[in-house]
Formats: C-alpha cells, structure tokens, sequence
C-alpha cells in the first residue's frame, strides 16, 4: 500500500523534487543522493505509520534534512562548507514546504550548449525522466559503467566551469530552448527506431520526450516551438501502431489509418494550428505542420513542398534537401527530383534514407537495375529489422520486374535481329 | 568565478594588428574594466617567438617553437571574473578574434 504510493508520488513527481533539491543545494549529486535516502527513509515509515497527508512534501522536507546530514558529514571531515547552516536556517523555517517548481531552470541546465549533446540527452533522462543510469545506458546501447562515468562527468562539468541554474534571458532565449527542443527530439526519435536487439526490458522514450515535452508546454505555454515539437511528437507518436506490419516497416501513405490514435491526432492538430496563429514560424512548427499534412486524406502535396520551402530557410542542410526533392517528386516532377537527390549523393554517402529515396527515384523514373543498386545499398545501410524488411521487399519487386522487362527486351532484340540496344 | 578566455587564431590568416581590430580590443578591455569583470588580460608574440622546454631527469631540453604545431595558435588571454560560465561566455563572445578564429573558456581553479 504505502510501497505504491511511493512508487506513485515518484512515478510523478520524481524530477520536480530532484529539481527543487538542486536549486537549494547546487549539486545534483547530493541531491540524488538525499532523495534516495528519504526515499529509504519513506518505505520504512510510511509503512509503519501510514502514508502522510502530503507526501510531496514529506519527501522533500525529509531530502533536505538528509542533505545537510550529508553536508555536515562531510563538514566534520574536514570540506570547509560556510553555506550549511544559512541552508539549514532557510529550510528549517518552513515545515511543510511549498514545493517550488524548479523543472524549467533543471532543463534549461542539463541541456546547456557547453555539454556534449549526448550527455545533454543523458543527463536529462536521468534528471527529469527519471531513469536510472541502467535504463539509459540500455536505451543507447551503451554499457552501464561508460553510461555512469558520462553523468558523472557531466555533473562534475556543470559544477566546476560555473554552468548556471537559471532560465536563460531574453537575448539567449531562442538559442537555449532551441537546444532543449533538439535534446527532447532526440530522446523521441531514439525511443521511435525500431532499433534491432530492442527487448521488452528497454524503456519507453517516446513516452518520456512526450512526458517532457508536455511539462516545458505547462512551463512556459504560448511558446509556439514548444507547442510545434509537442504536436510533432504527438502525431508521429499516433502512427506507431500502424507504422509495422509482420515487422515490416509500412510506409506513410501505406498505413491503417483505422490503426491512428484519433485523440493523439486531434491534440497535435489544435496545438500546431494554435501554434502558427501567433506567426512566429520556426522549425519544429514547420515539421509538425508537415507530419499534420501528410495525415490528410487526400495529402495536400502542393502544400508540404511548400512547407519545406520554409523549412529549408532555418535548416539549411542536405536532410531537409533531400526531404524536399522527395516532395517535388509528389507533385509530379520525379525527373527534376532525381536530379536534385543524386545532387546530394556525397553529403548523404552514408545516410540510409538518402539511399532508399534514390532507389525509389529510380524505379520510378524506370532506371530499374540502378534502382536494384541502391536499394541494396540502402539495405547496407539500415539500422534496423523493420526498415531492412521493407527494403527487401521493394528489391523483391524490382528484381520481378527487372526479369520482366529483361524478358521483354530479350524476345523484342531477337525480333529487331540482335540489335545492340 | 574567475575564467580564462584562450584566444587561438591561425598566424597565416588573421591580419596581425589591423587598426580596426586593434580599435575593437580597446573598446572591449574598456569595457570589461567598467563592467568590473577584467582581472587580466594580453597578447603573445606570433608563435615564432616561442620557445618550449622540457626538464627530464635534471637536464633542461629546449626547442624553438611553440609546444604543439597545430594551425590555430595561442594568440592571447583574457581573464575575467563572472558570476558564471553564461557570463564568462558572453564576454568571451566578444573579443573581436572570436570572429575569426576560436575562444576556449575554462574555469580557474582556486586554491582556498
């Protein structure tokens, strides 16, 4: 009884008390570490005397205390700390404590530009997310030892180069949540490959950069690249149902819609539609608006090219080139297309999509045994199960046709008389 | 918190001292000083100046040239003292070779 809720106040509130832990004592050690203890110190007595009024702040208030334990510990053993007592006279002061909200200025410093960004991801599991060191470690395949040696440099970073606790100012805002948004992102699409050697122990990522998302949108609401990557996450996350069949990859404009999440869809739309009244474009609403249109039935393909159009202006790269030449064959010009893909065949040498965009490309322009050699190149390429499955089967029929139309030529060539063609 | 602001720059490229930038250092070093922020801060001589030495068991050995012969150069410091590393890294934003070639910021270790 009391071991659930613990389990649930935790479940829920887990980075709120790790983030007010940190705003007073400025080091996320000792606060991981005093949270573990009153979370020890909960099992033993709620158990006994039953689960308190509110929790929350039991849990925090027991933290503290076991922090500045911590602290005066350490104090006895010679680490001069003058800040022990005026922390100690700060919290002594209020019993049960207001639990301030600290989540914003946590993210905005575990995502800081001056960390590596794997460690940006990382650390923001570990904080906010609360996973345990195992959990991500797993999730990016790493082993648990390198994955505990990267916090605890990233922590050690934060402390020592002077890394602020703060929500960043107007003149860096962009830049910083810019940042935030791209870690939660890759948290998201981490979590949404299908990733070969997945098992059930791994846990769920797309659910914590929605978890995520969804608590900087409370934090700061209005903010239309929030509300942009929250509706971004909201409709790919709708599909995933749909986006495998037999543990094969489907394609977009191949899948059960009747597999969508209805309420998934509806919430993304209304945000990225709110999002784009206030006419401050940026990337994450242009993506989202994208994802919402290629839901549509039919798809506005005119639309999506244009979208991309604007896309292009904030990230100028050879994806999002691809991305576009991919729309420009949708509405009807493959040539010109083709054209602009194989364009960008040294930037994306290793880039699987790269491949599979080209090979379909060809096949459809009817370059059919090129086709046949980039799709193998994309199989080369991919990363995972699913993807390679779907690749295979789009050889699979090319090489079907290829024999076809090899067959047609052969018996056409003997009746021109042998003719060279 | 005390930093150091390293300013490397590629002695092929940059003009050395052009007056203009010259003029921009003094407005900054101005600046930094108002702001109370400036502990210390110079120019090198072009690396070519440099001499590098080593003590291995007892016998001093010395080279001409600077310790490692990579194509960005120390070319100067700053030393600023910032509440943080936001701070330190927009003052270090602003040292006119930031514009052309790399700032590193690293915290000072202080010995209590």
């Amino acid at each position: 009884m009391s071991k659930e809720a613990l389990a649930r106040v935790l479940a829920e509130d887990r980075g709120r008390l790790l983030a007010a832990l940190i705003a007073g004592f400025r080091d996320f050690d000792l606060a991981e570490d005093a949270l573990s203890d009153a979370t020890e110190a909960a099992l033993l007595h709620w158990g006994r005397s039953g689960v308190p009024d509110q929790p929350r702040a039991w849990l925090l208030t027991v933290a503290r205390r076991k922090a500045l334990d911590r602290l005066r510990r350490a104090q006895r053993a010679g680490a001069a700390s003058p800040t022990v007592a005026l922390l100690a006279e700060e919290f002594s002061s209020a019993e049960t404590p207001e639990i301030p909200d600290e989540r914003l200025r946590l993210i905005f410093t575990c995502c800081h530009p001056a960390l590596d960004p794997k460690s940006r991801v990382a650390l923001t599991l570990r904080t906010l997310g609360g996973l345990t060191t195992v959990e991500i470690a797993r999730a990016f395949l790493d082993s648990e030892t390198a994955m505990g040696q990267r916090l605890s440099r990233t922590k050690a970073k934060i402390a020592r180069a002077g890394i602020p606790f703060v929500v960043p100012g107007p003149a860096d805002w962009a830049a910083r949540l810019e940042s935030v948004l791209t870690v939660i992102y890759l948290i998201f699409n981490e979590g949404y490959a299908v990733t070969a050697g997945r098992g059930p122990d791994r846990v769920d990522l797309c659910a914590e950069a929605i978890f995520l998302a969804r608590m900087l949108n409370e934090q700061r609401p209005s903010e239309p690249e929030v509300q942009g990557l929250l509706a971004l996450l909201l409709l790919t996350d709708a599909r995933r149902a749909a986006r495998l069949d037999a543990g094969t990859l489907v394609p977009l404009d191949a899948q059960d819609r009747s597999l969508w999440d209805r309420g998934l869809i509806d919430e993304g739309e209304a945000l990225i539609e709110q999002a784009l009244t206030r006419r401050a474009p940026g990337p994450f609403q242009i993506k989202a608006a994208i994802a919402a249109l290629h839901m549509g039935d039919p798809v506005d393909r005119a639309q999506v090219l244009l979208l991309y159009d604007s896309l292009l202006r904030f990230e100028p790269t050879p994806v999002v080139r691809l991305n576009r030449a991919v729309a420009l064959a949708e509405v009807g010009a493959p040539e010109a297309a083709l054209a602009q893909v194989e364009a960008l065949a040294v930037d994306l040498a290793t880039y699987q999509p790269f491949h599979a965009a080209h090979a379909a490309l060809l096949s459809r322009t009817g370059r059919l045994k090129k086709a046949a050699q980039a799709y193998a190149r994309a199989i080369d390429l991919s990363g995972n199960e699913a993807e390679t499955a779907f690749l295979r089967a789009r050889l699979a029929d090319l090489a079907g046709n290829l024999t076809k139309k090899e067959a047609e030529q052969s018996s056409a060539q003997v009746q021109q008389g042998g003719e060279d063609t | 918190m005390k930093y150091i602001a390293l300013i490397y720059y590629d002695p092929a490229q940059e003009p050395q001292s052009g007056a203009s930038m010259n003029e921009a250092y003094f407005d900054l070093n101005r600046r930094a000083v108002e702001a109370g922020v400036l502990v210390a801060g110079d120019a090198l001589h072009p690396p070519a100046t440099a001499t590098t030495l080593r003590v291995r068991g007892g016998r001093t050995e010395t080279m001409d040239g600077p310790f490692a012969d990579t194509k960005e150069q120390l070319g100067g410091y700053y030393i600023f003292d910032c509440p943080d590393l936001d701070s330190a890294l927009a003052w270090a934003a602003q040292i006119p070779s930031a514009q052309v070639g790399a700032i590193e910021v690293r915290p000072l270790i202080v010995f209590e």
